[in-house]
């Protein structure tokens, strides 16, 4: 990552493949410009999302999360980002209450067609991370060994 | 009194073989403890007993005996870990027949041991009062002062859902402040709620107690133990340590009654109840929903509502 002066946030995005992964590739389709500071998995939907993806990700060394998903009512599987709202609302209010920062995990609903959507909140995020700065707490020092390569 | 009409009770029930087995407290060698007792004959229920030191949830030992009809002796909170565990339908054969008994709220022994000086030899209650003896010193403490703190912070402690209950029911109370550490932490700054929370788990050594002692951690592989994927590392590293307490709390999102059990069974005195207490608020203040009391809600986390609080998403 290199020394704190040239620190540039690392950001994991977990994009739902219908939508905001669409959306995504719209974005880069169009040409429109945004910080290239996400990192993008894709995922079959928002409510695939598991706390510990989350979780693991933080203590895995990157600086912040987005989660991106379909629109409520937009869900290929119906519902499953209803299900995925409710764990994200318990989980980010419950890491914000143990002292992770407001806005190191954030949530959108980016459509396939919002493609300048997608790369808007692409740039609010990485502004807020970047005021955020590096994450210190939860992140795991290499002084008690590496992250393991197999998953 | 009830210690009499539980084992009364208790006769009756083996007796007619309502029941195969009666999971309840026994007495213990140790002052100021008992131990959970498991009797299958009519001629055991003698050695069943009710005092403030019946700690245990003793639902944690259903998923144990499921073949079996099982007669449970039931405070409030765990009459709740009973409901939130059939709405997860882990009881398909036999539901077990829930003996309740109103909690006058139970006696958290490590105070009573940090309030005198020596060993402990002997503990009797009297009314609101606690005797306690020693080898060279005799108190007697008033009760009220040595409760637990989820005790403290129960608003249901009568076990409504209960198919036989023993003593009068105690009123419901409405608690003001329920939860004062969790009201606490709120007031501080978010580096001084990490900097507590990373100083109680890092006494952590994982020794799983608070997993094992709850009744709503019965899955067949925890995520601390799976291998493949790896979640978390075998290590005492603060960030792992952090990562257990953060991930074991939040399984127990709507499903905790709050009874504390895992705080109890800590060898390292680890507050604990805060973690689960906050986030049976944030379901109460964002669902609606309270653990156990609503027998045929569904857990908030398994359903939802199209009109569900979503200012945080962008």
């Amino acid at each position: 990552m290199g020394s704190e002066e040239h620190w540039e946030p690392k950001i994991l995005a977990f994009l739902c493949n219908w939508c905001s992964y669409a959306g995504a590739d719209l974005a880069g389709t169009s040409r429109v410009q945004y910080s290239p500071n996400i990192r993008v998995i894709r995922v079959p939907c928002s409510g695939r999302i598991n706390p510990l993806f989350i979780l693991k990700a933080l203590q895995g060394g990157v600086d912040g999360v987005l989660v991106s998903g379909c629109h409520p009512g937009d869900c290929h599987y119906l519902s499953g980002n209803y299900a995925g709202r409710r764990k994200s609302a318990t989980l980010k209010r419950f890491l914000e209450f143990l002292g992770i920062e407001q806005g190191r995990i954030q949530f959108s609903w980016v459509s396939a067609a919002e493609g300048v959507k997608f790369s808007q909140v692409v740039d609010e995020v990485t502004k807020d991370i970047r005021r955020l700065g590096p994450l210190k707490k939860f992140k795991k020092s290499s002084a008690f060994g590496v992250q393991s390569s197999e998953s | 009194m009830v210690q009499q009409q539980l084992r009364e009770k208790a006769k009756e029930l083996l007796s007619n073989k309502t029941v195969d087995l009666i999971i309840g407290f026994g007495e213990w060698t140790l002052p100021l403890r008992t131990t959970p007792v498991f009797i299958r004959t009519p001629e055991g229920a003698k050695s069943l007993v009710w005092n403030s030191f019946c700690e245990n949830n003793l639902t944690a030992y259903l998923h144990k005996f499921s073949r079996l009809k099982v007669g449970l002796v039931v405070k409030g909170c765990d009459a709740r870990s009973v409901t939130a565990l059939s709405l997860e339908k882990r009881f398909p054969n036999h539901p077990p027949l829930l003996i309740g008994i109103p909690c006058q709220r139970l006696v958290d022994r490590k105070k009573v041991k940090k309030a005198v000086k020596g060993e402990i030899l002997q503990a009797v209650e009297q009314g609101d009062l606690l005797l306690v003896k020693g080898e060279n010193f005799e108190v007697s403490l008033k009760r009220e002062d040595f409760l637990y703190a989820s005790c403290r912070s129960c608003a249901h402690r009568t076990p409504h859902q209960a198919h036989i209950l023993i003593g009068d029911p105690v009123e419901e109370v409405s608690l003001v402040d329920a939860h004062p550490e969790v009201s606490k932490l709120e007031g501080m700054s978010p580096e001084e709620r990490w900097s507590f929370f990373e100083k109680e788990t890092s006494r952590c050594i994982r020794c799983y107690a608070c997993r094992e002692a709850c009744p709503m951690c019965y899955c067949a592989e925890c995520f601390v133990d799976s291998s493949r994927p790896r979640w978390i590392e075998k290590s005492l590293s603060p960030s792992d340590l952090a990562f257990y307490h953060i991930v074991r709390a939040f399984h127990q999102t709507g499903r905790c009654s709050g009874c504390g059990a895992c705080e109890r069974a800590c060898p390292m005195d680890i507050r604990l109840t805060f973690l689960t207490q906050k986030l049976n608020q944030e379901v109460k203040d964002l669902y609606g929903f309270e653990t156990g009391i609503q027998p045929e809600a569904a857990p908030p986390l398994s359903t939802f509502d199209p009109e569900d609080e979503q200012e945080f998403i962008k």
